[in-house]
């Protein structure tokens, strides 16, 4: 079936509603078509407003009842249309969901989805903006999902639902239009996915996730009219990361490029170009790896500083054209 | 918006449980409040329930069940000897990390979880111990906890801040001071949409309801009916700050009525006060009445942590109010009200006392000889081990 990316959002909500009756949704703006995109539309009327909860203005506390519905055997899945206000919910997320299957002693566990969503550009500025997976994806006990396919959208949702760890589910508003024909709906252990290659390739590896892997695909086309044959790696899980894929593909092309959408100080790239120079010899690689973050600055407001503040497929594909020479 | 008070509400009730009473008069106290909504000018105060000089009398028993009046001071003395034990073991080194005692408190996680059932879903805080032990929690899966042993409450991966009972209803307790707050919320919630008939607790403390989650949790519970109960047990010190150094008001229970909840404000000494908003409240509740909350006013012996008084050490903490406040004992006050009401005798206690004693420490020797978890699970108990994960097929 063809489905967007924000379409196949929904259909993995409405899989989970009706398929598991201990599921519900909790957030702000779940009645709103403007809060969410096409993401839930109608789900509210479908379902129940008892089960699809609009809440008061209290991203906190929603997301502890999450956690805690989560630990009395519920499915919940907290929405925050905004990851900028996701930091209020930062004490439930990292010191309780995060910690509770260790504190106690891998007795109690929340089964626990936090869907935040990355919504930047239009000159929204430095509060509606940010990209924060490399905080989270810095958490032991946490899953970090990034989604950058249709297919992924959907059925990482749903096995974000069914994972029995608390999981940040990132979705990205500049990748809502992506289309593609999807088949049905399987269930997948969230475990067992990880990075994959989505473009082979063999000159360079470009490793991205979420929206960064749509530039990394752009920018493998620019450089296959250069012939340069690019190999593109999206993350999807980036906690607890497997960096066997990755390693795999730089050995082979020794040429790596990380785009991340957020900054670079202890930021995810990192955490990919280290992970990859530990397990290589030295010299396996030909060229030094490079990453594509933000600035080190906050998103600005202004169009014109916007236009400089985010990498585009150019800004990807002439970094590896300079790292080829 | 006016809230009409509940008709249903007794103005005075019969506490007794049972046929076995020890007299018959009614018990209602005076420093008891139901208030659903009130409009006075006046910001609420505590009044003499803050007094270190006042309720330091026997307790009115008049239709109370005597039995449940000495189940009820036998939880609460081997609440007490287990954390004088911890007190001594702290002291002397045999306990690695901290424990927040809560040594005089011990009648409000009694009171409450005389009417609490298994299937509830009770959260604490740092000084958690009553609320386990009151709830049935294994002492020496307490020490062997406080220990890091294996055989601990948290398998040895939590300590004393961080305890889990959910076989006997206890969830979970973690020192970030008002983090559980809103997860007793969503259990509650989830009791709600699960139609169960349970109800949530959650143990908070004065210096809690300075943190912002607490009032949004308090605003959701309220707006969407949540069978929740917070307990505030008010011991009218955050670590080493008196209250007056940090609000307006001594009363916590001026929120309950800010966000249109049904509370009391009690004795928290008092452990049929306690025992009296408890059940009506928590009743409540599981009739779909939505939360509620109970203030209760108590003090803690120790200082903030550990084995020390920290007199020294507290802002507003003077040793009269130490000693006034021992002399409000809510066990002192019990046992002296047993005897005179001829219910028990001084020698019942003495019995019990020493039974305890034995059974304390015979608890402590069997912790102190198991193992340590093993060193796989550092790394095994990060995610959870099971082998289907949650998928239907």
């Amino acid at each position: 079936m063809i489905e967007s990316y924000g379409t196949a959002i929904r259909t993995a909500f409405e899989y989970i509603l009706e398929t598991y009756p201990e599921s519900f949704v909790i957030g702000q703006g779940l009645w709103s078509p403007w809060y969410v995109g096409n993401s839930m539309t109608d789900l509210d009327k479908r379902f129940g407003i008892e089960r699809v909860i609009d809440t008061p203005v209290a991203e906190s506390a929603c997301t502890g009842v999450a956690i805690g519905a989560a630990l009395a055997g519920m499915k919940p899945i907290v929405v925050h249309p905004r990851m900028d206000f996701a930091l209020y919910a930062m004490d439930a997320i990292v010191n309780q969901a995060a910690k509770w299957s260790h504190m106690t002693g891998g007795q109690a566990h929340p089964s626990v989805t936090v869907r935040t969503i990355i919504n930047r550009g239009g000159e929204q500025g430095a509060q509606h903006s940010q990209s924060l997976h490399s905080w989270f994806s810095h958490v032991p006990g946490l899953r970090v999902v990034m989604p950058s396919t249709v297919s992924d959208a959907r059925d990482l949702l749903i096995a974000s639902v069914l994972s029995q760890d608390p999981v940040i589910y990132i979705d990205d508003r500049w990748l809502y239009e992506q289309e593609a024909d999807i088949p049905a709906i399987t269930e997948v252990d969230l475990r067992s996915i990880g990075p994959a290659v989505v473009k082979p390739g063999s000159d360079v590896t470009v490793v991205g996730s979420s929206f960064s892997t749509l530039l990394a695909q752009q920018a493998a086309e620019l450089l296959a009219e250069d012939g340069i044959n690019a190999e593109v790696v999206d993350l999807r899980v980036l906690n607890p990361f497997n960096p066997e894929v990755v390693v795999a593909s730089a050995r082979k092309t020794r040429n790596l490029i990380v785009v991340d959408g957020s900054w670079a100080s202890c930021g995810f790239s990192a955490e990919v170009i280290a992970s990859v120079c530990e397990s290589l010899q030295p010299g396996e690689l030909a060229t030094s790896p490079q990453r594509i973050t933000l600035p080190a600055a906050p998103a600005p407001t202004s169009g014109v500083l916007e236009a400089t503040y985010y990498p585009t497929a150019q800004t990807v594909a002439e970094a590896a054209r300079k790292m080829l020479g | 918006m006016h809230w009409e008070l509940d008709s249903a509400f007794p103005t005075k009730r019969n506490l007794g449980l049972g046929t076995s009473l020890c007299s018959r008069k009614p018990i209602w106290r005076g420093n008891w409040r139901y208030v659903v909504y009130c409009n006075s000018p006046n910001p609420m105060t505590l009044g003499s329930l803050a007094e270190p000089t006042a309720h330091q009398e026997p307790l009115d028993l008049a239709g109370h069940d005597s039995q449940v009046l000495i189940d009820a001071f036998t939880s609460m003395m081997r609440i007490r000897l287990v954390e004088q034990k911890l007190a001594r073991m702290r002291q002397v080194g045999a306990i690695g990390g901290p424990v927040h005692l809560g040594v005089g408190q011990e009648a409000v996680a009694v009171g409450v979880s005389h009417h609490l059932r298994s299937s509830d879903r009770v959260f604490g805080a740092h000084r958690s111990h009553s609320h386990a032990l009151a709830l049935g929690a294994s002492v020496e899966g307490l020490f062997a906890e406080v220990l890091g042993r294996d055989t601990g409450l948290s398998r040895g991966m939590g300590g004393s801040m961080h305890l889990w009972d959910q076989p006997n209803g206890f969830y979970g307790s973690v020192p970030i001071v008002a983090g559980t707050v809103p997860l007793a919320v969503g259990a509650g919630l989830a009791a709600k949409m699960q139609k169960s008939g349970d109800v949530a607790v959650s143990y908070l403390g004065d210096g809690a309801v300075e943190e912002g989650v607490v009032h949004e949790s308090f605003n959701l519970a309220s707006q969407l009916g949540i069978p929740v109960i917070f307990v505030v047990e008010n011991n009218l010190f955050a670590s080493h700050m008196h209250i007056s150094l940090r609000q307006p008001s001594n009363s916590t229970a001026r929120f309950a009525e800010a966000n249109a909840i049904q509370y009391a404000v009690v004795d928290g000494n008092d452990v049929t006060a306690v025992s009296a908003a408890a059940e009506e409240l928590i009743g409540r509740a599981r009739n779909g009445q939505g939360p509620g909350f109970i203030e209760a006013l108590t003090f803690r012996w120790y200082g903030h942590v550990d084995w020390r008084e920290d007199v020294d050490v507290g802002v507003h903490r003077a040793p009269d109010d130490l000693e006034n406040w021992r002399r409000r004992d809510p066990l002192s006050r019990l046992l002296e009200s047993l005897i005179s009401n001829d219910c028990w005798t001084a020698a019942d206690a003495q019995q019990l006392q020493d039974s305890l004693l034995i059974e304390i420490d015979a608890a402590w020797a069997v912790a102190e000889l198991a193992p340590y978890p093993a060193s796989e699970a550092l790394l095994d108990r990060v995610y959870y081990q099971d082998s289907n994960h949650g998928i239907s097929t």
